[in-house]
């Protein structure tokens, strides 16, 4: 028993350690990154000698010269200027008109706040903090904007899906509006600062003709002083009347059987 | 218990399933006016009416009177008679709106005239909503035959007032100054009309020099400045007995009496001891009160519809600029801002907006706001025109306007005009001779 169990422990450490020697894969080297090569791209002069083709020689030559012609420019002779006798003592003011006019003159070493070139270091010195204010408005305009591009996609997009608490698509919605706007003739006369909202209820047939219409807060038209709302209910009522057969979404009538149209000419009155 | 859970579910199920009221809302619509026909009237029983009668062809005229008074509002759009397919007499009776909507017309009006044993003229007219298919107002109206034009003018408002909400303003008249004669030697006369510029009759014979005529808004009487003898008096005029009498003589410049709403005072501005100043004057007892003391000048004063107020205008601040106070002179509010000077101030009898003149960079405008002073608008521009008057229901002005004379003098001329609140409908209104000074009565059939 302890002859075969020894035997077979001595055989499998073996196993093991034959495994570990010879086979490669279990032994794990460290991943060691490669090195990056640097490559600089030179002319092949810098380095060769090497002729050029007479061909490209041609080229290379006529290049260099047009480059040589262009900077060796003959520069003009001095100006001879005579000096200018003073006649008289000058003033302090004109003295300082002088020194003004001085200044307008090229001084190569002066070099311009606007011209002048800044080294990396020079420019941290160089940053205002006041323009912080602007940086930080220019940010929020960008930010603003990719809202603005986002929420229009999301418009977009339930455009083009059920709105799902009105139980038809925005686009099917805004279909419907065109017809009426069309038909509603609005009353000129009307005010329009005083609350002038008119409801219809319509019930409709599954070819978009009209059931029913019917004024929700019908018992205002014959109230004292209700003049302009009367006008306004009568003038929707021909609207709904003009536009009868509406053209509907030709599927789900379940969900446009009944309508409710809200009237508000306030915007349309207030011009 | 088992049923109810069953029954509960199944609520609460279909409930589910169930779809929301669609609500649409709707804030656009046609800014156009209204299209209307308007049918031509027609006799009942022609052989009734007498040969001087039909030569009057009134049941012409009367359909053409109410289709230009609705045209010239603005807010409806009369349809070519020629298209109309139905006969006059069968439109009255039972119109076929089929007819009618095929010409796309919304609303018809037509009508019928009869005469009476006693002599007189009675006209019906219906109003008829041919989208949906049904009479909305009608009314029959008696009277003599001469005066149709005013029945039309009745009618024109019944409709105005169905259609709009508001009162009409076309059974009322104007009156104005006429003027004629070369501008040296410029005869003015009070003449009267009725607002389409129809009727048009001179008050007084142009041999004084009159101005200002304002109406009294509770009865047929006018209040107007005259110059006798060079010296200003402040005259009453009785228009239907054609009664004149003198409210006083005024010293100095006197400007613009105007009617309080009730009618019983007049008020105005004087110059006393060189200031100008406002001042009312009760009719029945001639006691004049004064209500500004300021030393700069105001003048054009004008009461607000429920006379409490009293707006003018002064050159206190050191500009000319339009101020609001109590009824008895008590705190004076400055309500114009705006750059130019603002004069002519006039409290419409709707009560919420007051109209102006207003020059700026050497042009006239005319304009509204409101009695806060805020929301002002300019309505009109041109090179001279002032003096606004308001139509009784608060939604036309009425002004006069002077063309630009030549170098040599010659040319020029004045005229009336009115627009409308919304600054788009502006028309000239036909006078015989040039006209300035427009005032505007209340409504005739009140």
């Amino acid at each position: 028993m302890y002859k075969s169990v020894s035997q077979s422990v001595l055989f499998h450490v073996l196993f093991v350690l034959f495994t570990v020697v010879s086979l490669p894969f279990v032994k794990k080297e460290a991943i060691t990154a490669q090195q990056l090569i640097t490559v600089d791209i030179i002319q092949i002069s810098e380095k060769t000698q090497l002729p050029f083709a007479p061909k490209a020689r041609e080229i290379i030559e006529k290049i260099k010269k047009e480059q040589e012609e262009r900077v060796v420019t003959k520069q003009a002779p001095p100006k001879i200027i005579p000096k200018e006798k003073l006649k008289a003592v000058p003033l302090p003011d004109q003295v300082k008109n002088k020194k003004k006019e001085e200044k307008t003159k090229q001084n190569p070493e002066e070099i311009k706040e606007l011209n002048r070139q800044s080294s990396e270091f020079e420019k941290k010195e160089l940053f205002d903090p006041n323009k912080i204010a602007a940086l930080i408005d220019k940010s929020k305009e960008e930010t603003a904007d990719i809202q603005k591009k986002q929420n229009l996609e999301l418009t977009q997009n339930q455009d083009s899906s059920v709105n799902l608490n009105k139980g038809i698509t925005l686009s099917q919605e805004d279909a419907i509006k065109a017809q009426i706007y069309k038909c509603w003739n609005i009353p000129l006369g009307l005010p329009f600062d005083q609350d002038l909202l008119v409801r219809i209820r319509l019930k409709l047939k599954q070819d978009g003709s009209i059931l029913s219409s019917e004024i929700l807060d019908h018992a205002r038209m014959n109230q004292p002083g209700q003049g302009y709302y009367k006008v306004l209910a009568e003038s929707t009522l021909r609207a709904v009347k003009l536009c009868d057969p509406l053209k509907m979404p030709a599927t789900g009538y379940e969900k446009w059987k009944d309508l409710q149209l809200n009237f508000d000419a306030k915007e349309m009155l207030r011009g | 218990m088992k049923k109810f859970c069953i029954s509960f579910f199944s609520i609460l199920f279909f409930t589910q399933a169930s779809f929301a009221l669609v609500k649409i809302d709707i804030t656009r619509g046609n800014l156009e006016p209204l299209p209307t026909a308007v049918s031509k009237f027609y006799i009942e029983d022609p052989s009734k009416f007498s040969e001087e009668l039909k030569k009057l062809k009134l049941e012409e005229k009367i359909s053409e009177t109410i289709s230009n008074n609705l045209k010239r509002s603005g807010l409806f759009f009369i349809i070519d008679p020629k298209s109309y397919i139905q006969s006059p007499n069968i439109a009255h009776v039972k119109p076929t709106f089929q007819d009618w909507a095929l010409i796309k017309a919304q609303i018809m009006v037509s009508g019928k005239l009869v005469i009476d044993e006693q002599k007189r003229l009675r006209v019906e007219f219906r109003l008829w909503d041919v989208v949906g298919g049904k009479e909305i107002e009608g009314l029959a109206l008696f009277a003599t035959p001469q005066s149709w034009r005013r029945i039309a003018h009745i009618i024109s408002d019944k409709i105005y007032e169905r259609m709009t909400g508001e009162s009409g303003y076309f059974d009322t008249r104007i009156i104005y100054v006429a003027e004629s004669g070369p501008k040296d030697q410029r005869v003015k006369k009070l003449a009267i009309m009725d607002q389409d510029g129809s009727g048009n009759k001179y008050l007084t014979l142009g041999n004084e020099l009159v101005l200002t005529p304002r109406f009294n808004p509770t009865a047929q009487m006018i209040t107007y400045m005259s110059y006798f003898k060079n010296l200003p008096r402040v005259y009453l005029l009785n228009i239907e007995t054609g009664s004149q009498e003198v409210v006083g003589d005024f010293p100095g410049m006197t400007f613009a009496p105007r009617f309080s709403p009730d009618g019983k005072k007049i008020i105005m501005s004087f110059a006393k001891d060189g200031n100008s100043d406002i001042y009312t004057m009760d009719l029945s007892s001639r006691v004049v009160e004064q209500l500004t003391t300021h030393p700069s000048i105001d003048t054009s004063p004008s009461y607000s519809s429920d006379g409490k107020y009293i707006t003018f205008n002064s050159d206190r601040s050191g500009s000319q600029q339009i101020y609001v106070m109590r009824s008895d002179g008590s705190n004076v509010k400055r309500i114009s801002f705006g750059e130019g000077l603002y004069g002519t101030p006039v409290w419409s009898p709707r009560g919420d907006l007051i109209a102006f003149t207003k020059i700026f960079k050497g042009n006239f405008y005319i304009g509204v706001m409101r009695s806060d002073g805020s929301g002002e608008r300019l309505l009109t521009e041109n090179f001279y025109q002032e003096a606004p008057s308001w139509s009784p229901n608060g939604r036309v002005l009425i002004f006069y306007r002077e063309k630009k004379s030549g170098k040599s003098g010659t040319g020029g001329g004045s005229s009336l005009w009115s627009i409308d609140l919304t600054g788009y409908n502006e028309r000239k209104i036909d006078t015989p001779t040039d006209a300035s000074d427009p005032a505007w009565s209340g409504l005739l059939s009140k």
